[in-house]
């Protein structure tokens, strides 16, 4: 089962969720629990859990490199090109890699076989055990543009594809609402959108949620944090929307103190445990239910 | 020679349009006759490698010298490979002003891009292979 | 001179609707403009992390730079457009925006060969019963398939990115937009919305276009990014906060935009804002200020107002400080700001 987790607006509560939820899974022995940081910009699950890594591999895409031998400046290459990542000029091709997404038309395309592809590195995924979780994460390159690539090849480098049981496979997603986290939700089970009863909160959960069963068709349901700081607003959608609230955390001095220190929330105040199994378990039946 | 302006409007009194790879038109003026031809710039629709695709386009429509406000770091580099001259201006300058202060000599070469890096994706562009 | 006017493709020649306005706004500002020598600025605020404050900083700023500055402001984080919400905006023009295509195979003519799926790069392209079938949301519209499939079965179709906005707010003109949910190219309307932003305020003479950026250090944090001549990181004084901070800090120094960073909430935890100030002393990155967790600025949201309306709450008047130890970035005429013993220190 795989459980993306979500919010269009940053600073919700992904990364408690997910960490909180890996942790008493795992702990508890409820499930087999693999924990994926799919936010490759800035990841921040390791923070918490202090997994050991052991396994890493390095993420490139494929760029083009001429021959300038074979080339006959044709310009093929670069009018194939979408993303204006060739320019031929005179007798000179330029390319910019930083603009290339590494779809390989320009070396298909060239008639003279003078364009190969090198990879051109993006970033990194790393993959170790803290305690039982098994956890994974992806880390996109200070200067590079896309996340999207990262996080791809992180869902495929650790999601199990066979597996004993069914795992239980929790995604912490990028903030926001564009295609980093698309990417993310692609072909989870379910969408847990965590979000504040604020006016941004509930700004960004409406498209959130238009993203999450508009466009990708998953079952969604929503976590309220810090409740009781706000207004009625995300409550008075959701009931309307038929988006079910799963779990609500309360405004809790404690846990914004246990979470800015680093330290595991669920460790340090144990009574919500229990709401976090209760919340897998709401999980599991909406998954069940059908949609 | 072949120059060309970067504006909005085909009106040799309207402003230059500041940023290269995002202006409306082109405006290609033949220095010896004095005639001149407005082109829609084809990269505005695009975000991807807009300047390339601008300054592959003038280059392509024989412009020996371009008159803007910013160029940026990748369509500088298709430029400068391709032997265009890039002469650097003021705002609020009309195409006329533009091009009477080119004749008189008045105007500087541009010899680094002066504009960011566009579209999103930055601008460390490879140079050519030897 | 001899003239001649030769179309080589077609243009519009009517003035385009923002062309018109940008005449109207012009004649209208020149009255308000002040009387102080300064250089024309472009301030973007970023995080790293998400939710640390940014959109309420940006609104605080606005409200205060408006007092005496002409400004243009731009909402760049367009999948989750904040900014609108504290500022009352009255939208003047509204714009559909197309960027980028997908591929769509035509079923008619597909023969299902399979060469489109082995091309794709991006997992876009599934098999179908007999045919293949795009998934428009995996889609980048590189058009690889496009080009290979031999019975040219594959077209690239307009992808509907979004829309953005030009509206009117008591503070100056707002730029801003709205992303269709899951598209593929955020970062393109970003540079949409900053270009459009920045013609204008060129246009007008503005003294200030501020922008509110989005989170992370990728694309459209790079397209809100580039141009700017000082990067405003708010930092949240968390283990996590200072992690993404340092990350945001390497991106604006890769693009070369000079940085400052002011703490938000900086009284939950003194051990870890002490972490931000030996970062920013290490990284010799100004801290400019230190805003106090202050329930305020909810309440403030709740009324859709910038948190400095509430004058004398906490939030404001560290806002009002912090505005202070910037304006002299505004004035100043190289890149590299003003004096950097100036400013307050926290």
């Amino acid at each position: 089962m795989i459980v993306a987790i979500a919010s269009g607006k940053g600073g919700t509560g992904k990364t408690l969720l997910a960490t909180g939820l890996a942790q008493v899974l795992a702990a508890d022995g409820l499930a087999t629990v693999h924990l994926l940081d799919c936010d490759v910009e800035e990841p921040n699950d390791h923070l918490f859990l202090s997994p050991t890594l052991t396994r890493k591999e390095e993420v490139s895409i494929l760029v083009p490199k001429i021959d300038l031998a074979r080339c006959t400046f044709c310009g093929r290459c670069a009018q194939v090109c979408t993303f204006h990542a060739l320019a031929v000029v005179q007798k000179k091709v330029l390319t910019f890699p930083q603009l290339c997404h590494g779809c390989g038309s320009c070396a298909r395309q060239c008639a003279s076989g003078a364009i190969s592809e090198e990879p051109m590195r993006m970033g990194q995924l790393e993959a170790g055990d803290a305690g039982k979780i098994h956890f994974a994460q992806g880390l996109m390159d200070v200067g590079q543009a896309m996340a999207t690539p990262v996080i791809r090849r992180l869902k495929q480098w650790a999601i199990p594809r066979e597996a004993e049981g069914d795992p239980l496979v929790l995604l912490d997603s990028p903030p926001g609402n564009a295609c980093s986290v698309v990417e993310t939700l692609r072909g989870s089970d379910f969408a847990l959108l965590v979000t504040e009863p604020t006016p941004f909160g509930l700004h960004d959960l409406e498209i959130a949620v238009e993203l999450a069963r508009g466009e990708l068709k998953l079952p969604v349901g929503v976590v309220v944090n810090r409740d009781g700081v706000g207004d009625h607003g995300v409550d008075d959608f959701c009931a309307r929307a038929g988006v079910p609230i799963l779990l609500r955390i309360p405004l809790d001095r404690r846990i914004a103190e246990a979470y800015s220190a680093g330290a595991l929330w669920v460790d340090a105040i144990p009574e919500y445990r229990e709401p976090l199994r209760r919340l897998y378990r709401e999980v599991q039946a909406q998954i069940g239910g059908g949609q | 020679m072949r120059i060309v302006v970067t504006a909005n409007d085909p009106d040799l009194e309207a402003p230059v349009n500041p940023l290269f790879g995002r202006c409306e038109l082109f405006m290609f003026v033949d220095t010896d006759t004095m005639a001149f031809e407005a082109a829609e710039n084809p990269a505005i629709g695009s975000a991807h490698g807009a300047g390339i695709q601008a300054a592959q386009f003038i280059v392509e429509q024989g412009a020996q010298a371009v008159l803007t406000g910013q160029v940026g770091p990748n369509a500088f580099d298709v430029l400068q490979a391709a032997q265009v001259s890039v002469y650097t201006l003021p705002n609020g300058a009309t195409v006329r002003q533009a091009v009477e202060a080119f004749l008189e000599g008045r105007l500087q070469k541009t010899n680094v891009a002066n504009g960011p890096q566009g579209g999103g994706h930055g601008g460390r562009s490879a140079s050519a292979r030897p | 001179m001899k003239q001649s006017v030769t179309l080589s493709s077609k243009v519009d020649t009517a003035k385009s609707t923002l062309g018109a306005t940008l005449a109207r706004l012009t004649a209208r500002v020149h009255s308000r403009r002040s009387l102080r020598t300064r250089s024309r600025k472009q301030w973007v605020i970023l995080s790293g992390k998400g939710g640390t404050g940014k959109t309420t900083v940006t609104a605080a700023l606005a409200h205060l730079a408006a007092r005496e500055h002409q400004l243009v402001l731009a909402d760049a984080d367009v999948d989750a457009a904040n900014l609108e919400l504290l500022l009352s905006p009255t939208v003047v023009e509204e714009h559909e925006y197309v960027d980028g295509k997908v591929a769509a195979i035509d079923p008619q003519l597909c023969t299902g060969c399979g060469e489109c799926a082995e091309v794709c790069r991006f997992g876009a392209i599934v098999a179908e019963g007999l045919n293949y079938r795009v998934d428009p949301t995996a889609c980048g519209g590189c058009a690889a398939c496009r080009y290979h499939c031999p019975a040219k079965a594959i077209s690239m179709v307009d992808s509907p990115t979004g829309r953005w906005f030009r509206s009117e707010t008591k503070l100056g003109p707002l730029f801003h937009a709205r992303l269709y949910a899951g598209q593929e190219s955020s970062g393109r309307l970003v540079t949409q919305v900053k270009q459009n932003a920045r013609l204008l305020a060129t246009e007008v003479g503005a003294d200030l276009l501020l922008i509110d950026g989005p989170p992370g250090i990728g694309c459209p944090v790079i397209a809100a990014t580039s141009g700017a001549n000082l990067a405003i990181l708010v930092a949240e004084p968390s283990v996590s906060g200072v992690h993404d901070l340092e990350r945001i800090l390497s991106t604006t120094r890769h693009f070369g935009v000079p940085a400052v960073v002011c703490v938000n909430k900086a009284d939950i935890n003194p051990a870890q804002t002490a972490q931000v100030k030996a970062l920013c002393a290490t990284q010799q990155v100004p801290l400019v200020g230190a805003i106090p967790f202050d329930t305020t600025v909810v309440e403030a949201m709740v009324h859709r107002q910038p948190v400095t309306q509430y004058r004398s709450s906490p939030a404001a008047v560290a806002l009002q400080a912090l505005w202070r130890d910037l304006e002299p970035w505004l004035e100043a005429e190289t890149e590299q700001g003003p004096d950097r013993h100036a400013g307050r220190h926290v």
